[in-house]
């Protein structure tokens, strides 16, 4: 009992969902659904508090090595927290710490991305095979075709010149190539989605349940 | 006294039980609560018939995929190529606990409505599995808390299924932030101070997918990585060791637990791809001589 009634309501839901897509005249039981699902994240949160608070207060009354990361992490969380609730969150205090403190670190982490792309991109274009090969080159023609600079040295290659640079990386080498490939993991990876589906309908796949 | 503390805990178990039961009488009390008195304000057709050539290809997909599973089911011996991304995995878990440090698993940024979230959940129990055996830590640091929920279930059973519970650990799995530039602060903070062996990433990437393989990388830990986000694919592979490509994520649970039925669906999801390659095939044909109503066709 306790293992199938998990599965006659994910079978129950699954097929009321796929059955809604396709039927307009039933599509409100997906959407009473879909509240129930917001409803269940919202209580959600609880369970994710409570994880922080338990996880990085035992680190900090065991004096952990690093404890004091863990010290920030809680203060951040209550602070904000307490700060959301006496001043309100659309002005004020919470407002000026999301602006100015909250924004700028989530910024310095995304632009951690242009470094990385960069040592990623050294070690990937390495040119030790033909294909690595291709590959550099290939990189080597997109990149320098997306800089102002790159119309101005193609236009004076002999020979090469004839043809436009922005046509070869848009339309051959970005809108056939890429495009291409592209399409053929989305098609395989579509496919995959429908098949993981169904056996979670059918109860086959129940990995997320712990298994057998 | 002990028949006494037998029966009370016998006791326990039965209303958990009973608890657990009413909880899903409750549900379906609801939803049939929700049904009855839904309101419905416009009149709307019976069938969407723009979604017809959806639902007969999702229908010709199911009865390939139902039909090996038939076979599969009564006995036929089913062939299923090698993932070295997958055999790879015991060799990342192996390593973790001959250099005595920790594995690292992450699920992505998705919730559990996400079909690539629950693949990964599957991945996560035989990984779970394995470090149980090799008794070795396994990290679980998770973006969602319905996410840390389950995985925290599924991680126990793979320590039970192993017959080690007593080496189930569940604050190792926890929840960082919903925020996706806070978790991946909190997960290279994890990989720069506990400096885990082996790192897994699959499930759904965005943008963070770099930042992490990358900083994993500098730690020098084996990566593997499995998404079916095909913008994030390359950064993948550039960073990783290994790289499950789209469809190879939602064929790891087959391919791990080598249950028939599951790697019958495999198969009837091949042949399915086929089906729409040929597809494919004649339309280029039939396109390059102007028979344009092919594209009707898929048209939604």
């Amino acid at each position: 009992m306790k293992r199938q009634l998990p599965l006659y309501i994910t079978f129950i839901t699954g097929l009321a969902m796929l059955i809604q897509f396709y039927m307009p005249k039933i599509e409100f039981v997906g959407d009473i659904f879909q509240k129930w699902f917001a409803i269940i994240v919202v209580f959600a949160y609880i369970l994710g508090a409570g994880s922080l608070i338990l996880v990085n207060g035992q680190k900090i009354l065991k004096a952990s090595p690093g404890w004091g990361y863990n010290l920030v992490l809680i203060i951040g969380l209550f602070g904000m927290f307490f700060i959301g609730i006496f001043f309100g969150i659309s002005k004020g205090p919470f407002n000026f710490l999301f602006n100015y403190v909250f924004t700028p670190l989530s910024a310095t982490m995304f632009s951690l991305l242009a470094f990385f792309i960069a040592s990623a991109a050294f070690r990937a274009f390495k040119a030790k095979t033909p294909e690595a090969t291709l590959l550099l080159l290939t990189a080597f023609i997109v990149m320098i075709g997306r800089v102002p600079i790159g119309e101005v040295i193609w236009n004076h290659i002999p020979f090469l010149s004839q043809w436009s640079l922005n046509d070869l990386i848009e339309r051959w080498i970005m809108g056939a190539f890429n495009t291409a490939g592209q399409r053929a993991i989305l098609l395989g990876a579509s496919i995959g989605l429908i098949s993981v589906s169904l056996k979670i309908l059918l109860g086959i796949e129940r990995g997320y349940l712990g298994g057998e | 006294m002990n028949k006494i503390k037998h029966y009370f805990r016998g006791g326990i178990v039965k209303r958990k039980v009973k608890f657990k039961i009413s909880f899903y009488f409750i549900f379906f009390y609801f939803l049939l609560i929700q049904i009855v008195f839904a309101e419905t304000p416009e009149i709307k057709p019976w069938l969407n018939l723009d979604k017809l050539n959806n639902l007969l290809g999702v229908i010709i997909l199911t009865l390939c995929i139902t039909w090996f599973i038939y076979h599969a089911k009564r006995g036929k011996e089913l062939y299923v190529r090698r993932i070295a991304g997958l055999s790879a995995v015991d060799e990342a878990v192996g390593r973790a606990t001959e250099m005595g440090k920790p594995v690292l698993y992450i699920t992505g940024l998705a919730d559990i409505d996400d079909i690539q979230t629950l693949t990964s959940l599957s991945i996560l129990g035989y990984i779970a599995q394995k470090t149980a055996e090799y008794e070795t830590s396994l990290l679980v640091p998770c973006c969602r808390s319905i996410v840390m929920s389950t995985a925290q279930e599924v991680v126990k059973e793979s320590h039970l299924k192993a017959a080690r519970p007593d080496t189930y650990r569940r604050d190792n799995i926890y929840y960082l932030s919903d925020d996706q530039f806070g978790f991946v602060a909190g997960v290279d903070g994890i990989m720069l101070r506990e400096k885990p062996a082996a790192n897994f990433y699959f499930g759904k990437f965005y943008a963070e997918s770099l930042i992490l393989a990358e900083t994993g990388h500098s730690t020098g830990a084996i990566q593997i990585a499995g998404t079916a986000e095909s913008t994030q694919l390359p950064f993948f592979v550039a960073a990783c060791d290994y790289t499950l490509l789209g469809e190879e994520l939602y064929a790891a649970s087959a391919y791990l637990s080598k249950n028939p039925l599951e790697v019958g669906s495999l198969k009837g999801q091949d042949v399915g791809k086929f089906i729409f390659l040929l597809a494919i095939i004649l339309g280029c044909i039939l396109v390059t001589f102007k028979y344009d109503w092919i594209i009707n066709l898929f048209k939604t």
